[in-house]
């Protein structure tokens, strides 16, 4: 029993480590925006703020239209999800509770389909999109967004309605409750949790995507943030404190997201074959 | 029985019906494109010189095959192509080992009593959910020689004499940086996937063999590991698909360079395709780089037998 402190230790150490692992970045993140065009690039550099320049995160949003970009990317992934849990969760439901023929075929076509590479799609859907002028549209971002959180969805959600017993939709369809109310009255109440947690990943998927985004919109107003982030990167100049602030700026909702909704996050990552 | 069929029948009916809207936008965004884009790819069209297309058959994949054994001056874009794919083929194998093995070591801490664990668990997704922009822009902060903590780090403790610029100096130093990038971000999700699997392993094994006199060591290797395969392995195809298709990552944080050295198969693509305009070419790179992705998901579920059905949808919490 005397040896025991020597493991705490050890274990506590190890916790340590990763969370400075983690953590330090961030910090070094949150520094960086604070600092001058003449503190940037100083060797050895400061570890902390000397002179906290807060007007830097005035800058990105007066000088770099920030407040334009989280306003596309807010519409695209919030339509991009409305569009994928409304109509995923019908292919959902057919999937988690009829008995049909082919449907491990359609589920594996569809868990195939979550795996494509992006640009298989671009060149086709670039001509297609310019024919019918939804370049630089929201519509532009939405569509192709589909083919990775469509999949996504559909394979969350059949997860989540398979826990609901067969009884409660059979006994509702006895009562002669057709299919779509069974769903709409049964199933979307029982299994909200999981249309939540469908709705948070494809969220930040969509959020989060650049390809896309780099390809179907050339309009510096209708940029989506990742890509406005993008636009420092690639020069000899880079304004990193404005980089830098831009993206704490970006990531600061989602850890707050992450904080309040991790319960459905892990749920929702264990249960479906999600990417990042 | 024949009622049974019947019922079957009319539910398959229904299912469909309740499928085609989702089977409708898979069609027309994912499958038609794909079959375009193999259709392109049979053709020469270099739109950023002239509009036509000229028929050439399977040209672009035999000269991607002959860049692979006679490397050719003229065409210089199927070297491009292979070193592109060698690049992306070691930083898959290389990041998602590394994410695999750290990911799992701190899965098997996280799985330890301790105080303040929740809030640990719950830190471990914010690598995760932040864009691969933002991170990847983070890094390049830090590895620079201008400013960069790294440098600064490395130089105190007396790894480094000079500041490096790690991602612009030699191909070896911006590709471990690529690898240090993403491995920062994705072991987090490796870590949590890993715990949820280990969550799920009966503790009556390991007080068996406790009883049984068993090592730590040993009961690592016979009860840990060999119930962990499902998951693991699960966990294991879709970090290698992404890793494989990644993007961002060497976009933000290199932009290819040095001298290709971190150029991925996407990026590359994107480049040949976008940038140059060369669309014929563009969409036989993306045909293969298709064909590597159903290759590597077949390898797993056929070759290492990883069931991406079956450990899903068992906790709903």
């Amino acid at each position: 029993m005397r040896k025991r402190w020597i493991p705490r230790l050890l274990l506590t150490l190890a916790v340590l480590v990763i969370i400075v692992f983690m953590f330090f970045p961030f910090y070094w993140l949150f520094i960086m925006s604070l600092k001058g065009d003449l503190d940037l690039y100083k060797m050895p550099p400061d570890w902390i703020a000397k002179n906290p320049r807060w007007d830097n995160y005035k800058t990105i949003f007066t000088d770099h239209n920030l407040g334009q970009n989280l306003q596309n990317s807010f519409i695209i992934a919030f339509s991009t999800t409305l569009i994928s849990v409304l109509i995923g969760s019908w292919a959902a439901y057919a999937l988690a509770k009829f008995r049909m023929r082919f449907k491990s075929l359609i589920l594996g076509v569809i868990l195939a389909v979550s795996m494509f590479p992006g640009i298989v799609v671009v060149s086709p859907l670039y001509m297609q999109f310019s024919d019918l002028k939804i370049i630089n549209t929201y519509w532009a971002l939405i569509l192709p967004y589909l083919t990775f959180s469509l999949p996504m969805t559909i394979w969350i959600l059949q997860s989540f309605f398979k826990q609901i017993p067969d009884a409660l939709t059979e006994a509702a369809v006895i009562d002669g409750a057709g299919p779509m109310r069974a769903l709409f009255q049964i199933i979307f109440p029982l299994a909200a949790p999981g249309i939540f947690t469908a709705f948070i990943l494809t969220f930040i998927g969509a959020w989060n995507e650049l390809l896309f985004a780099s390809i179907f919109i050339t309009d510096y107003r209708k940029f989506t943030v990742p890509r406005a982030l993008t636009l420092f990167s690639g020069q000899y100049t880079s304004s990193w404190q404005l980089i830098a602030a831009a993206s704490v700026v970006i990531t600061l909702p989602l850890i707050v997201m992450v904080l309040l909704l991790q319960k459905w996050i892990v749920a929702g990552l264990t249960a479906g074959g999600v990417k990042d | 029985m024949k009622k049974r069929y019947s019922r079957e029948k009319q539910e398959t009916r229904m299912g469909l019906f309740f499928l085609l809207p989702s089977l409708i936008v898979i069609v027309l965004i994912t499958f038609l494109p794909i079959g375009q884009t193999f259709f392109r790819s049979l053709f020469r069209w270099d739109i950023k010189f002239e509009s036509r297309q000229y028929f050439t058959g399977l040209s672009n994949y035999t000269a991607i095959f002959q860049g692979l054994f006679s490397p050719d001056e003229a065409l210089s874009w199927t070297v491009s192509f292979w070193n592109s794919a060698w690049v992306t083929f070691l930083f898959t194998i290389i990041a998602v080992l590394i994410e695999t093995v750290v990911g799992l070591l701190i899965a098997l801490i996280i799985n330890r009593e301790f105080r303040g664990r929740g809030l640990v668990r719950t830190a471990t997704l914010i690598p995760w959910a932040i864009p691969t922009v933002a991170s990847a822009q983070m890094w390049r902060m830090m590895f620079s020689s201008q400013g960069g903590v790294i440098n600064d780090l490395a130089k105190r403790l007396g790894f480094i004499t000079e500041y490096v610029n790690f991602l612009g100096d030699s191909t070896t130093t911006a590709f471990w940086s690529m690898v240090t990038a993403d491995a920062w971000k994705t072991i987090p999700f490796m870590a949590l996937l890993l715990l949820a699997g280990l969550q799920t392993i009966p503790l009556q094994l390991y007080e068996a063999a406790r009883v049984d006199g068993a090592s730590k060591w040993r009961q690592f290797f016979s009860i840990t590991l060999p119930m962990l395969k499902p998951s693991l392995l699960v966990a294991l195809i879709f970090r290698t698909l992404d890793t494989f298709k990644a993007f961002d990552i060497a976009q933000v944080l290199t932009g290819g360079g040095p001298a290709s050295g971190t150029e991925l198969l996407s990026l590359f693509n994107y480049k040949l395709m976008i940038q140059q305009g060369q669309h014929g070419r563009g969409s036989a790179v993306a045909i293969m780089l298709f064909i590597f992705t159903m290759l590597i998901a077949f390898f797993f579920i056929k070759v290492l037998g990883a069931d991406p059905y079956a450990s899903k949808g068992k906790e709903l919490k």
